[in-house]
């Protein structure tokens, strides 16, 4: 009895300590992916680095699952500058081009109109009730290269969340099973 | 990495673009019932931007924007029309048109007023770094009187 004891203890501490080590993996591969993120936050300036295109407002040059690489800098916004901006009261942000611009002489502070290259008419009808101009805080990022195709991941997985499930669920079997 | 050495490449063309617009006609010039001044005026356009093309190129996104400064605003940039060239075969072009996008000053600064127009381009790769310049033509001006 004793021994059966000892066999079956010494068995769980294999598991247990196997699985204690694809727990720390897992852990390491999701800190990794946070600690690139918040580093591109940083190095790009902008709050959210990485755009992906949702809408063919822009198209023929950015496509629905394109890729967007934005970056903020203080330099003053001018026209023809693709800018991800959001409006006070909606979720998703919205990249467009400027196409005017009035600066003020005394604050440097400035009334921006955008606009979709594929679209008839100017973002007014987008912005809020009666607004007129976006000002540099509506602004996160201007856009300064772009990669196709590769934002669908991110398209498909939040329209069909079950394969965000699949996905996540092969990837957790894939760490559980390997040898490491 | 491929988006990088796409980038680079781009940066060893060397393009010679050239511009002219001219503009044909001041359709109307008036004060708005907001109170702001509005002009329509018609130009013609007429550029070589084959050189700016490279193997990396998807499109050009060009706009003629207005530039001048009034009292209260250090820049005003109005952008009047733009186009899309898909290709090298499409870059060497003239236009004859009346301004897309309205025209409207924040104020009444216009009269007289000195102002330029600007012909911008933005390259868009198939992949990589976006990159854009301009070319500035100066001396145009609005007339002294609405009309």
């Amino acid at each position: 009895m004793g021994l059966i004891g000892d066999t079956v203890d010494s068995i769980k501490s294999i598991q247990t300590r196997q699985l204690l080590n694809q727990a720390v993996s897992l852990g390491m591969v999701v800190t990794s992916a946070l600690i690139i993120w918040k580093a591109l936050m940083c190095i790009t300036g902008s709050e959210s680095p990485v755009v992906v295109v949702l809408s063919g407002s822009m198209e023929p040059g950015f496509k629905r699952g394109d890729i967007l690489f934005l970056h903020m800098s203080n330099d003053p916004i001018r026209a023809g500058e693709i800018v991800v901006f959001n409006v006070d009261g909606r979720e998703i942000p919205i990249v467009h081009r400027v196409i005017k611009v009035h600066e003020r002489q005394d604050s440097g502070e400035v009334d921006v109109l955008t606009k979709g290259d594929n679209n008839y008419g100017d973002d007014r009808l987008l912005y809020a009730q009666g607004q007129q101009w976006l000002h540099r805080h509506h602004i996160m990022g201007r856009a300064v290269g772009f990669l196709p195709y590769v934002g669908w991941v991110t398209i498909i997985m939040t329209e069909k969340p079950i394969i965000k499930y699949i996905l996540i669920g092969a990837l957790g079997l894939l760490v559980i099973t390997s040898k490491d | 990495m491929m988006c990088a050495i796409a980038s680079l490449s781009d940066n060893l063309n060397t393009p010679s673009p050239s511009a002219e617009i001219q503009i044909m006609n001041i359709n109307w010039f008036q004060k708005q019932p907001q109170g702001n001044d509005e002009v329509s005026l018609t130009m013609n356009i007429s550029a070589d931007l084959q050189s700016l093309f490279t193997w990396n190129t998807k499109q050009l996104f060009i706009f003629v924007s207005a530039e001048y400064e009034t009292p209260k605003n250090s820049l005003n940039q109005v952008s009047l029309w733009d186009a899309i060239i898909p290709a090298k075969e499409h870059a060497k072009f003239w236009i004859h048109t009346s301004n897309k996008y309205r025209f409207v000053d924040q104020g009444n600064n216009l009269r007289g007023k000195e102002f330029n127009l600007t012909l911008h381009w933005h390259v868009m790769p198939k992949t990589g770094k976006m990159f854009a310049d301009k070319i500035v033509l100066t001396g145009y001006s609005f007339p002294e009187e609405y009309r």
